[in-house]
């Protein structure tokens, strides 16, 4: 019994075909310098359940910067804040919206 | 005190003269008081709200679990009378096992397998290190080196990376899949110039540029079965495998892709002035 449970809790195959399907709907959170030492945040692959609209509005206050939705055709909505807002994002994907943080890359420096 | 404490409806009706001090120290927190559970309530609603239209789903989900939680409690408290009796009887078995134990003398050579296990596999490293070094050096700590980078600045809007040759070099990687990760990594671009030195747009510390490469070794260097670096990068149709030459092992790696990249004023410039 006990070795039937083991053979069936690891599988060496499953782990290309999850890290696939987690690539599609990873979320990625980048960093971009502008001119001077001024940048920019893009937060790209939010899930389309998430009201982005409420997101944005709620992060603009917390972090007390700008901030837009751009419409990509190829990757969706990107949010987009001004400055290093990086860590910030990401705290607040894995707490407020209780997204695992396998599912988050942030990028950049 | 307290009589005055204990009796607001006097205060309520009428200040009494003397101790009118007290009371308006007693009020003024009071009223704060008051007033602070409001803000809070507010503040609660609304962050209520809030996480209520993020996602739906979460909070019924909660709450089912929440009360299945109470379900099981409220199991386990009408369980709790067979719960108590259930604990003699397990030692009776014990007693009765023990004695089977020592009568048969079973669990000697188990016990005595379970002790050698750790012993085993300290013998078992002993024998991989003095035989193949290069399999288990990495759990001894001795950490693949690669040389720092060598990063400076050129003109005010530049970064110089000079060695970046040496160091795809030592990682047996091409210089230009090395260049793609860092420029997708720190969404920018840039130049190789005449001296194989890679110029990137962008003021950029050595730290950063470190932890980039850092992390291009994870993803595209190291082996994740036995964590070596003696790995190659093989291209199959339009697919990265990154094969291990110490272990064999192979696996899939994600191309690098630079994502999504914000307009930025200076390209919204150049898009103007060039067309
Ligand atoms: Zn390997």
């Amino acid at each position: 019994m006990a070795s039937l449970d083991n053979l069936s809790s690891f599988d060496p195959f499953a782990e290309s075909g999850d890290s696939k399907t987690q690539i599609a709907n990873q979320i990625h959170i980048r960093c971009q310098q502008r001119n001077g030492r001024k940048t920019i945040t893009t937060v790209q692959g939010i899930p389309s359940e998430y009201d982005l609209k409420r997101i944005l509005k709620t992060l603009k206050k917390e972090f007390g910067c700008n901030g837009h939705i751009n419409k990509d055709e190829e990757l969706g909505d990107v949010l987009q804040f001004q400055g290093d807002q990086r860590q910030k994002v990401l705290d607040f994907l894995t707490t407020a919206l209780e997204i695992p943080k396998t599912d988050i890359k942030m990028h950049g420096f | 005190m307290s009589e005055t404490l204990f009796d607001p409806t006097l205060k309520k009706k009428k200040k009494s003269t003397k101790s009118k001090p007290a009371f308006v120290t007693e009020d003024e927190p009071s009223s704060g008081a008051k007033s602070t559970p409001a803000s809070e309530m507010d503040d609660l609603s609304l962050g209520d709200g809030n996480e209520f239209e993020f996602k739906k789903k979460k909070k019924k989900s909660k709450s089912a679990a929440a009360s299945a939680v109470d379900d099981f409690e409220a199991a386990l408290e009408q369980a709790g009378v067979p719960n108590s009796t259930a604990p003699t009887n397990v030692a009776d078995d014990v007693e009765t096992v023990k004695g089977l134990e020592i009568e048969i003398g079973y669990q000697a050579p188990e016990g005595a397998e379970e002790v050698s296990y750790d012993k085993m596999l300290d013998r078992f490293f002993q024998i991989l290190r003095e035989n193949n070094p290069e399999m288990a050096s990495d759990r001894q700590g001795v950490k693949y080196k690669i040389p720092p980078p060598i990063v400076g600045r050129e003109g005010n809007k530049k970064t110089l990376f000079s060695n970046i040759k040496t160091i795809s070099n030592k990682m047996h990687r091409p210089t230009e899949h090395v260049i793609h990760y860092l420029f997708a990594e720190l969404g920018t671009s840039g130049s190789v110039d005449g001296s194989q030195r890679l110029v990137i747009k962008g003021k950029f510390q050595q730290k950063a540029i470190e932890g980039v490469l850092r992390r291009y070794i994870m993803e595209y260097v190291t082996c994740k079965t036995c964590k070596s670096v003696n790995t190659r990068l093989l291209k199959e149709n339009r697919l990265y495998f990154l094969e291990c030459n110490s272990c064999g092992s192979r696996r899939s790696v994600q191309s690098i892709k630079a994502g999504y990249q914000a307009v930025t004023r200076d390209a919204r410039k150049k898009a103007h002035t060039t067309t």
